[in-house]
Formats: C-alpha cells, structure tokens, sequence
C-alpha cells in the first residue's frame, strides 16, 4: 500500500526513533512511504487545552498534505493523533471552518490509523517477522484504549516477537496521569497518578515499557528516569521494528 | 438594533454566586494539592473507588443487553431535555390533581425560601431528610438552620457527614474519604447517649445510627426529600435508595416536601424500566436497590397527607441552552463516573468545590453556576481536571460523552477570558506549527535545548510553567536530528531501502496490495 507517513510533532523533533522504527517496519513490510515534507502537527494539545480557533490552519495542512488521493492510508505512531485527527478535527471543521475545510477532513479521517489498528485491520498481520528478545511490559494509552478502540491489538503484535517475555502490566488501562497540559495544570495531581503507574511498572520487573504514544511514554519514561528504575520505555514500533539482523540495541543497565 | 428587541429570548439565569455549594474557595489544582496530602484519605479513596468498581463491572457485564440499555437511557434523558417545558407542565397538572402543591423555584434562594415557609406553616422546628443532592446544592440545611429549623440527614453517610460538620465528598458516599475509625470518633463526640464502648465494627456503628434515627422518625412530622425521577404522565414521583431511611421519611411523616431539578422528569413511567436497571448498577453495583418508594400525590390515610413538589431551575435552562453542553443534564446521579477517574481517586471530592464533584461535576457545575461571576472563579478550573483518559464516558450508563463536555467547556472557556499568557503562547505555537519553514526553523531552535540537559542527557529542571512538571519527570534532551532530517538524509534513504529489500526475510503480511 501506499502509506502517508505521518510523524506527529511530537515524535518528529523529539522522539525521531519512533519514526524511523515506524517507517523501517513499514517498508520492511513492502509498504511504500510518502512523507509529505510540509506536515506539522495535528493540533491536539491546542484542541485539548480548549483552542479550536487557534489549530484551523494545522488542521487545513493536515488535511492537504494527506489529501492526495493515492494516498491509501495515513499512518502514525500515537494514537492520541490518530484521536483527534478521527474525531477531533472535523468538530473544529464545523464550526470553524468552510465546505473545503469540512470535505477536506471528511476524506483523510476516514485513512487515518494508529499503527498497531494499520497493522492488525488493514496490513492484516499479527507478525510482523519482530525479534526482542527481552521482558516488556504494555501500556494501553487511554486515547488508543477509549478514543480508538485498539483493543488488544497492540498486545497480540507483541505476542508473535521472537524472544519476547511479555509481562502483565498491573492495573494497565488507569491513565498515567499525562493528559497533556493537564500534567503542568495539575502537576501535583499528575505526579500522584505517575506514581502509581511506576509503582505498577517496576513491579513487573520489565526491561521496557512500551506503548503506542511518545508522549505517555514521555511522561512514563520520564518518572522512570527520575527514579533511576531500571526499567526504560520503548515505542511499540521500536519493538516491532527490531529484527534479528537489526537489533534493538538496549543498554546494558536495562537488559 | 434596538436595545429592546421582542422576540430575542433573555439570559436563562445561573445558579446565583455565593448561594449554595456550587463553588469552593480554592482553584482546582490548589485544593487537589491540598488533598493530595491526606494519606489517609487516599488510601480510604483507593480502597472505596476500587470495591465498587469491580461490583459496578460485574454486575454490567451479567446484562447481554447492557449496551442497548445505555442506548435507551440516552435516548429517554434526549427525549425529555427536548420536551422539558412541557413534560414539566404535565407534571404539575398531573401532581395537583393528585392533591400535591407544586411550587417553582428560579434559584437556591426561591427554593431555600419555599421550603423554609412550607415547613413554618407546619410549625415544626425540625426537619428529618431523605438524601439529596438538589438540596445539599443549595444549601437547604444551612439556610433552615439559619431560619431556627434543625434538618436531620437520615442517610447513614449523610449522617456521618452531618454530624462531623464536614461536607460530603462523593454522589453516592457521601462519607467515602472516613473510614471506620474515624466514623467511630464522631458518634461517640455527636451522638447523644451513645455506649461509649462503641467499638468500630460496621454493625455496631449501624446499630448505634439506627437507634439515635429511630427516634427522629417517630418524632419528625416534616421530611424533606428530593427525587430520582419525576414522572409526566403520572405526576409519580420516585427515590431510590438503600437503608430503608428514604421509605421511613417518605412514608411516616404528616408533611412531605419533595425539592427536584427539573431535569429529572422522565415522559412515561414504563420509562423506569431502564432507570431502575441502569441506575443501582452503575451505582451501588447491585442488581436491584434494596428501596424503590413511587408515590403520586397524597393518599387519604396512608403516608404523608400534605405533599409539596419544589421544582428547581438553579441554572439548568442556562445548561439547557448550551447546544453541546446540555447533555450534561442527562446524569441520573449514579456516580459511576466518579469510582473509574483516576483524577477522583487521588483528590477526592472536596477538591472539586461543588455538590457535584468528579467528571460529571467538572461539566454539571461550570454550567449551572457560570464561570463568569468572579475574575478567579474557582469553578473555572473544573473543565481542566480531567486528563480525558475517557474512563468516564465508558462508565456512564446514559452514555455522556464527559471527555467531549470537558474539552468543549475549556473552548468557551478560553473564548471567555481572552489574552491571557496562555492564549498567546497557544497563538504562537500554532503560527508556528500552521507554516511548515518556521516549524523545521522551531524544530532547529529546539535542539539548542541539549544545552540545558545534563551529560545524562536529561533535563531535570523547566523553568515556570513547566516547573511543576520537571519536579518528578526528567525530559529527554531533544535529539540531534529530527525524523525528517534522518528522513531525507542519504542514511535515512539507505536504511529504508535496506529494509525494503529485506521484506522476504520476514513474513510477507496478507492482504498486501
């Protein structure tokens, strides 16, 4: 298939690997990448924080730059994007925007998927040809639990990897306490729910925590850090894109 | 235009400022800070949200039809949000003929007004009352105590919550942030006459309740209720509840005032058919609950033999007339959104400042009591106390999408309070992002901030706002190269044609094109 590549702001400047894995597993796949050199950004955190003028235009770009019709599918590694681009933008459309704006979306939120909902009910595949051979412990980020309905595809992408221990993440689908702005709005809250979830994490004594989200991950990853646990987080893509001719390379401390 | 244009309907009122408790006195983020540091009251959250969780999920998950059930219940609540002005005249008429007084009250002043009169002209100095969220939201006990008149909570949390001069701080259980100890402390201090070798086993503590309650009940000839649903086509009136308290108020007293927010009419009373399965299984996580009392006006004889219905606005037509907010209105009072959030676990309820705390409270009490009246309007905060983690929509049994509420109330929100800091950082991120070469200039500018990371390459400390934030989260340093450079560099192309070429090594997935 053809695939519109879509990076997320997020993952573009910060978390560049969770890309590159998405789009070397995709083409390992027999995919062809488009990466259209314009796109920016969806405009969650400013439809989220209560900004629906504000992301009209990110909203037009993100509908032009994977409107082309031969694009058969937009794919990205989060799916709080694939959230509000499904079901977000077009709120905006209405009440801000024109015909074109609104027919614009129409088109590309119907393409739109996260990666492990592409793989599973488009690509049609549950193994992906992955080998990782450490323990790994999921997270179900809420917008791809209850906004998506992903269910257990991630789970049952990361079932068929090679040499993977999978671990049962305790209490996995309470919300990490992200939420985007709500984490500086509410640091204190967020902080309280953070620690709970690394409590959870630690106990499965996981070398990685992975999920489909950079940004719960940012904030999952970043507890950890602060914690010095041994345990790191990983992209499900990097996971998924790691084979036995390329390896993930963890660090020693996390194997 | 002219100023006096007939025809152009007026500002539906709110719930009047500093009337009630529709508001706290703190800011969201402040109170839940303040929360957060009751250990005990997080670990007496953690336990309470948990247990009633599982029961809620259980109970659900034996229904095949539980899904459609929500669906009707939706559908029923749309139906008479749409009706409201003529289902509720219906209800008056069927009420009156049934020999009930139906009066109306705009706010928690009329209604706290009404009720003090109605009860005066009894000539009783005490009240005894079923528990109710309509009257706890505008202060009735309050305002009858200020009127010489003693309101007695018959409800054992309510009662608990009373008796400890405290606030209630769930829907359902009222007293969910005590334990069992606690509870002990305050009977023996507030019960008259209590054994004071009241030990903290439950039946012990709900014996010592029921004895001090029995007396009231004898004794009280007034009760003050409010009511799960209202019913139009009947003029029945219907509360839902537990301990039998309700039935005892609602059945033994000569006077029964009934205060009820007009958005709980229901068109037909086959319509409590779905009521009375979603509610007590979202609720209490039971089948059935244990009391359902119906009445329609005053029987000769038997039961009260004066009947009042107070029917309160208090802000709801103002919710009404919010195209995307009036779904709120729906909420039938189970608090199954609140034992799934995850915000309502750690803060608990007095954190939200209102009647109505957790999800539903951070949509139902910006609505009925504006945003607007004060610069630093606590109840402004609400619509931000969320992470829409969607927990609560999955949990509603008439199917509020909260999340959608929530992030449409920070939209009117933000539209309301305009250049604020935040406002123009937002405006700036967005010029930014909405032009594709001052976006890579950004993503550029941002690599600079590896200086600020450590040779760990963490950043461990954010100035204000994200201060908060970096007190217990590192940030990555932002990486070298961004995807799209990687992307369009020689190695970039190299690795993804290396990957390409080696799609035969692997499965090759079906239903390739």
């Amino acid at each position: 298939m053809r695939i519109g590549l879509f990076a997320t702001c997020l993952g573009d400047t910060l978390f560049p690997d969770a890309v590159r894995a998405t789009a070397l597993l995709l083409s390992r796949l027999g995919h062809e990448l488009v990466f259209p050199p314009d796109q920016t950004c969806c405009g969650q955190m400013h439809l989220n924080t209560g900004y629906q003028r504000e992301p009209v235009p990110l909203i037009r770009n993100f509908a032009e730059q994977f409107g082309d019709t031969s694009i058969d599918a937009v794919v990205m590694p989060s799916g709080s994007c694939a959230g509000c681009v499904r079901h977000q933008h077009m709120t905006v459309a209405d009440r801000y925007g024109d015909a074109a704006l609104r027919a614009g979306v129409a088109a590309v939120k119907d393409k739109t998927y996260e990666l492990s909902e592409f793989l599973v009910d488009v690509a049609g595949t549950v193994d992906v040809g992955a080998y990782f051979p450490h323990r790994v412990t999921y997270h179900p980020t809420c917008h791809s639990l209850r906004m998506l309905r992903v269910g257990d595809k991630p789970l049952r992408l990361l079932r068929e990897v090679e040499g993977i221990d999978l671990v049962e993440l305790p209490e996995a689908d309470a919300c990490c306490g992200f939420g985007g702005t709500f984490a500086v709005k509410n640091a204190a809250t967020s902080s309280a729910m953070l620690a709970d979830k690394l409590d959870h994490v630690t106990s499965t004594g996981a070398a990685v925590c992975t999920a489909g989200d950079s940004s719960c991950l940012m904030h999952i990853g970043g507890g950890l850090s602060r914690i010095s646990s041994g345990t790191r987080t990983l992209h499900l893509a990097e996971i998924l894109a790691a084979t036995h001719t390329a390896p993930h390379a963890l660090t020693e401390a996390a194997r | 235009m002219s100023s006096t244009f007939l025809g152009m309907p007026a500002r539906p009122p709110r719930s009047p400022y500093g009337e009630g408790h529709l508001r706290g006195d703190q800011a969201f983020p402040q109170a839940a800070a303040r929360e957060l540091g009751n250990r005990q009251l997080r670990d007496n959250l953690h336990k309470a949200t948990r247990t009633i969780r599982a029961k809620r999920l259980a109970v659900t998950a034996e229904l095949p039809d539980w899904e459609e059930l929500r669906s009707a219940g939706a559908a029923l609540k749309n139906e008479a949000m749409s009706r409201l002005p003529e289902l509720l005249e219906q209800l008056e008429a069927k009420v009156t003929e049934a020999g009930g007084t139906v009066h109306w009250a705009r706010d928690a002043a009329e209604a706290n007004a009404l009720v003090a009169e109605l009860v005066a002209a009894t000539g009783s100095r005490e009240v005894i009352k079923v528990k109710s969220m309509a009257t706890q939201e505008i202060g009735l006990n309050e305002y009858l105590e200020s009127q010489g008149v003693t309101a007695h909570e018959t409800d054992l949390a309510e009662l608990i919550v009373q008796l400890a001069d405290d606030r209630p701080s769930h829907i359902l259980v009222p007293a969910i942030h005590r334990n069992r100890e606690e509870i002990r402390r305050i009977f023996l201090e507030r019960i008259p006459g209590v054994d004071p070798d009241l030990t903290s086993v439950p039946a012990e503590l709900a014996a010592a309740a029921r004895a001090y309650l029995r007396e009231k009940f004898m004794t009280v000839p007034v009760a003050v209720s409010g009511a799960n649903f209202g019913i139009a086509e009947t003029g029945t009136l219907s509360v839902v509840e537990s301990e039998g308290n309700g039935r005892m108020c609602l059945t033994l007293p000569k006077t029964l005032i009934t205060v009820m927010g007009i958005e709980k009419v229901l068109p037909r009373y086959a319509d409590l058919e779905v009521f009375l399965q979603l509610l007590p299984r979202s609720s209490t996580g039971e089948r059935m609950n244990p009391y359902t009392t119906l009445w329609t006006g005053v029987t000769p004889g038997d039961g009260p033999q004066e009947f009042h219905l107070v029917l309160l606005d208090n802000g709801r037509t103002a919710a009404l007339a919010d195209a995307v907010g009036r779904e709120a209105l729906n909420c039938i009072r189970c608090s199954a959104c609140l034992n799934v959030c995850p915000v309502y676990e750690r803060v608990g309820g007095h954190a939200y400042g209102s009647t109505y705390p957790g999800p539903i409270g951070a949509v139902l009490t910006p609505q009925l009591a504006g945003t607007h009246a004060a610069k630093d309007d606590p109840n402004a905060s609400l619509p931000y106390a969320s992470t829409l983690c969607g927990a609560c929509y999955d949990a509603c049994p008439v199917k509020i999408d909260i999340p959608s509420l929530l992030v449409e109330l920070r939209h009117q929100t933000t539209e309301r309070t305009g250049r604020g800091a935040e406002q123009l950082a937002m405006k700036a991120v967005a010029a930014v992002m909405g032009r594709p070469k001052l976006y890579r200039a950004a993503q550029k500018a941002a690599a600079i901030g590896r200086i600020a990371a450590g040779r760990d390459g963490t950043i461990s400390r954010l100035p204000p706002p994200l201060s908060g934030w970096s007190e217990s989260r590192d940030t990555p340093a932002p990486p070298r190269r961004t995807f799209r450079d990687w992307y369009a560099s020689e190695e970039g192309r190299r690795a993804l044609a290396a990957a390409a070429e080696h799609q035969d090594l692997d499965e090759t997935p079906e239903g390739e094109r």
